[in-house]
């Protein structure tokens, strides 16, 4: 018995036509199709989509917390930023 | 004629039924958590396909009886499911190649009874039909993992599916009832199926690596179970499956 792990993938959902995808888990998997089908198996059960994306987790990126100070914190006095202060005409929605 | 009928539906319900209990004898001991869902996904599905059909019957009989009437109040003598499904899961690669000879049948006997000239049953086929074409994918890729896998994968493959071939020629054997459904319009002709049925089973074991035919010379085959004449496992099956109602008859929740 070998006790080399399947790769880890991580999950996208789209729940209906026009939405994101979006990140809802991982799982292990030997491969892309085993993956899909499993992800199938394992987030669809509950009719919580109609696509399924699945990504090695080894191919995502990200950012290292310890940045948090250097990345995020310049932007919080930078409320300019933020288009609040125009006047949205109450019929517009989703902005 | 409506007594033949009965008789039909509850032999497709009880092949549903049986191998749907046995799959879900999985839950909690998959060899993954990943195939521990999807086995259990199955099982459910055929559970599903089961209830539709008892559920059909019991309208025909009428007389008071419920979908809950067949698989709970019955005994060994009265179940029409092939032996192949009764077989105990056995290892991994058992219970997958118990899947393909199954899945494989379902996916042609499903698409032929869509025309069926019951529109119950056409209805239910139609269903099913979607259910069994996942199900047929899920176990043809892992016979084909585990046969061009390892070693040791490969050689439990090979002999899970060599242990079950002996039982798949019942599912093609077509019993009186089922003549007369195929005589009526009603199922479709089983035996027809054998060739493409074989035909499938061989490419997926082709590229699985494995070796085919399997089959011996005079392709001699285990039957009884349409007739009611199981293996020893049924019962067991039952004593599993009906000891609540046994103990509590009619008891809900």
């Amino acid at each position: 018995m070998s006790n080399q792990e399947w790769p880890l993938w991580e999950i996208f959902i789209r729940s209906k036509a026009g939405l994101d995808h979006k990140h809802v888990g991982s799982l292990h998997a030997a491969d892309s199709t085993m993956a899909i089908e499993m992800a199938r198996d394992v987030y669809t059960r509950r009719m919580e989509g109609i696509s399924i994306w699945a990504v090695e987790s080894i191919n995502i990126h990200a950012s290292n917390p310890d940045d948090a100070g250097i990345f995020y914190e310049p932007s919080n006095d930078k409320i300019y930023r933020h288009p609040t202060f125009y006047d949205l005409p109450d019929e517009i929605t989703h902005m | 004629m409506n007594n033949s009928l009965v008789e039909y539906i509850m032999h497709l319900a009880d092949n549903s039924l049986i191998h749907g209990h046995r799959l879900s004898e999985w839950c909690g001991h998959g060899p993954i958590l990943e195939v521990d869902i999807a086995l259990s996904n199955i099982a459910l599905d055929n559970i599903g396909a089961a209830r539709s059909l008892y559920e059909y019957a019991a309208e025909i009989e009428g007389n008071g009886k419920t979908e809950d009437t067949y698989p709970y109040f019955r005994d060994v003598r009265q179940f029409k499911n092939s032996l192949l499904l009764e077989l105990p899961n056995g290892n991994f690669a058992d219970t997958i190649a118990k899947c393909l000879l199954f899945d494989t049948y379902q996916f042609y006997f499903y698409t032929a009874l869509k025309n069926s000239s019951d529109n119950r049953l056409a209805a239910i086929a139609e269903k099913s039909l979607k259910e069994v074409t996942y199900h047929l994918r899920f176990s043809s890729e892992w016979v084909v993992r585990l046969g061009d896998g390892t070693d040791e994968s490969k050689q439990k493959m090979q002999n899970a599916i060599a242990e079950h071939w002996e039982y798949a020629g019942e599912l093609f054997a077509p019993s009186n009832i089922e003549l007369e459904m195929i005589e009526q319009g009603i199922a479709p002709n089983i035996d027809a199926l054998k060739d493409v049925w074989q035909q499938k089973i061989a490419e997926t074991i082709e590229e699985a690596t494995l070796s085919f035919p399997l089959s011996n010379e005079k392709g001699w085959f285990q039957s009884g179970g349409k007739k009611g004449i199981h293996t020893e496992y049924l019962g067991f099956i039952l004593a599993d499956l009906q000891y609540m109602q046994k103990t509590y008859p009619n008891s809900e929740w």
